[in-house]
Formats: C-alpha cells, structure tokens, sequence
C-alpha cells in the first residue's frame, strides 16, 4: 500500500482501499442475493419487501461511500437517501395495489 | 506530521463541482419518476408483465449490475489514488473502470440483439416498451459515462490531478456512481421483482 503509506495525512473524502474493497465485497454478496431470488422465481409481497430492502442498502453504500457524501453537507446525503427511500417504497406500493387489483 | 487536526480537515464537503450535483439530482429525478410509472404501471398488467418478465435474460442483468459496481469501485481507488497525489497511478485504474463499463455495453447490446432477433419493439407490448425505453435511457447515461472516464483517465495520464486538484475526477467519479445507482433499482425492478 504505498500509495495509504505516502499519501498526504488530510481527511480524505473517500474513504480508505481496504473500505472501498469490502464494500465492493458487501455490493456482490447482495447482488448475487438478488440474483438468486430471480432463478429461484421467488414472488410475493416479502420477496419483494426484500428486493427493496436489498436496493436501498446497496444504494446506500454508494451514495455515503462510492459518492463520498458522508462528508458532505448534510442537505446531500439526505436528499440521496431520501429519493432512494422515497422510490423503493413507491415501488413497495404500487406492488401491494397490483396484489389488491 | 500532523494528523487530521484543524478545521479543514474536518469540514465537510461536496466532493466535485456543484453543478454537477444539480444535474445528478434532475437525473434521479428523471429515473424516479420512470421507476414509480413503471411499477404503477405494472400493478394494473401483473399478469402481462411476469409473463414477459421471464423472457429477459436475469443472468445478463446480475453481470451488468457487477460490471458496474467493479467498475464503480476501480473509480473510487483512481479518485484514492490521485487524492493521495498519485495522478499518473489513477490512469490504470480508471482503464480498468472503463474496460467494466464496456463490457457491460457489450453485454446489453447482446441482449438487444435477442430481443430485436425475436421482434421484440418498443410496439410489441406495455412491458416490453418500459424495458427497451428505460434500459435504453439508462444504456445512454453508460455511454456518457465511458466518454467521461476515457476524459478523466487522459487527464490522469498527463498528471493532472492531485490533493490540490481533485475538482475534474471527482466530477466525473460522481456521474459514475449515480448511473451505477440508478441501475440498482432498475435491475431488481424490471427483471427480478414478480
């Protein structure tokens, strides 16, 4: 790691390789959580209360992360997390009323 | 050497340019609202859209999804890298980001040409005019993103970046991350959820 070992001693922005890595672990490991529960055919109001659930943390790990907004001004972060929470949950919604129909 | 000490340090900061971020927000504004008419949409055709959901290739979609969060994370360690005042060194790393991002348009234009090979159109179906025209919108926003990687790696190159000068790739990294964002939904939502 020569480059963490001789790199300015500021606050970084973006975190740490070691971080950056296991996130990219964490964001796999999730897909292929997603993936597994489309080839099972997997259906239904949990499964898809998963699927969101599953969308909103990876996205949240990009957004404060990979988007390095965890240090930004507070409005950025909350105005990311707050779309992505808004539209899984829309999602959520129109799902529950296509069961209703 | 002092470490994380004094206020600037700790302050907290939109990483790139401002303008950038406005344009990001109308973005995921624009993707929200497709998302949500979509899923509406898809609550009045349950029946037509699991149907037709089961033509689409979920191994492709899952590929795609880790060629743009591998790709996502070479940006990160470009934008690491050059931070720690390494620019020349961030080039490889965002080769490696762009080498993810075209494969992932490698593998969407193999899917295109499944569909257009079964005559499957925008006219086919409900379902399938989300599909194409919402994975198409997204498809554009990867190809802007590869013109803007392929930018920021010359700059790299030349040593243009560093902790005095991080405006350009951070720029860019932000717009990568948002098309690998709104990808995260659009994946579970139009091929996976049932």
């Amino acid at each position: 790691m020569q480059s963490s070992l001789s790199s300015p001693r500021h606050a970084s922005s973006h975190g740490t390789p070691n971080r950056a890595a296991i996130i990219w672990a964490a964001l796999i490991f999730a897909t292929m959580l997603t993936w597994m529960v489309g080839e099972r055919g997997d259906a239904g109001p949990a499964v898809t209360a998963l699927l969101m659930t599953i969308a909103f943390a990876k996205g949240t790990l990009i957004i404060l992360d990979y988007m390095a907004l965890r240090r930004a001004p507070l409005m950025w972060p909350l105005i990311a997390l707050g779309w992505m929470l808004l539209v899984c949950s829309m999602i959520g919604l129109a799902y529950w009323k296509g069961l209703a129909a | 050497m002092a470490r994380n000490s004094g206020p600037e340090t700790t302050a907290r900061r939109l990483p790139g340019d401002l303008a950038i971020w406005f344009f990001i927000l109308a973005e995921l504004l624009a993707f929200g609202v497709f998302f949500v008419v979509y899923a509406f949409t898809r609550a009045n055709h349950v029946e037509l859209f699991n149907a037709e959901q089961l033509t689409l290739d979920r191994t492709s979609g899952a590929i795609n999804t880790v060629l743009l969060l591998t790709s996502s994370f070479f940006v990160v360690r470009a934008v690491q890298v050059a931070e720690a005042g390494f620019s020349r060194r961030a080039a490889p790393w965002l080769a490696a980001a762009f080498a993810c991002g075209a494969g992932f348009v490698v593998v969407k234009i193999f899917e295109y040409a499944e569909k257009i090979g079964a005559g499957i159109s925008l006219s086919s179906s409900t379902f399938y005019m989300f599909y194409l025209s919402l994975t198409f919108f997204h498809f554009m926003h990867v190809i802007l993103g590869l013109v803007i990687i392929a930018a920021m790696w010359n700059g790299a190159r030349t040593g243009r970046y560093g902790p005095g000068n991080m405006n350009g790739i951070e720029t860019g990294a932000a717009y990568w991350h948002m098309v690998d964002l709104v990808w995260l939904i659009l994946f579970p939502l139009i091929y996976v959820m049932r």
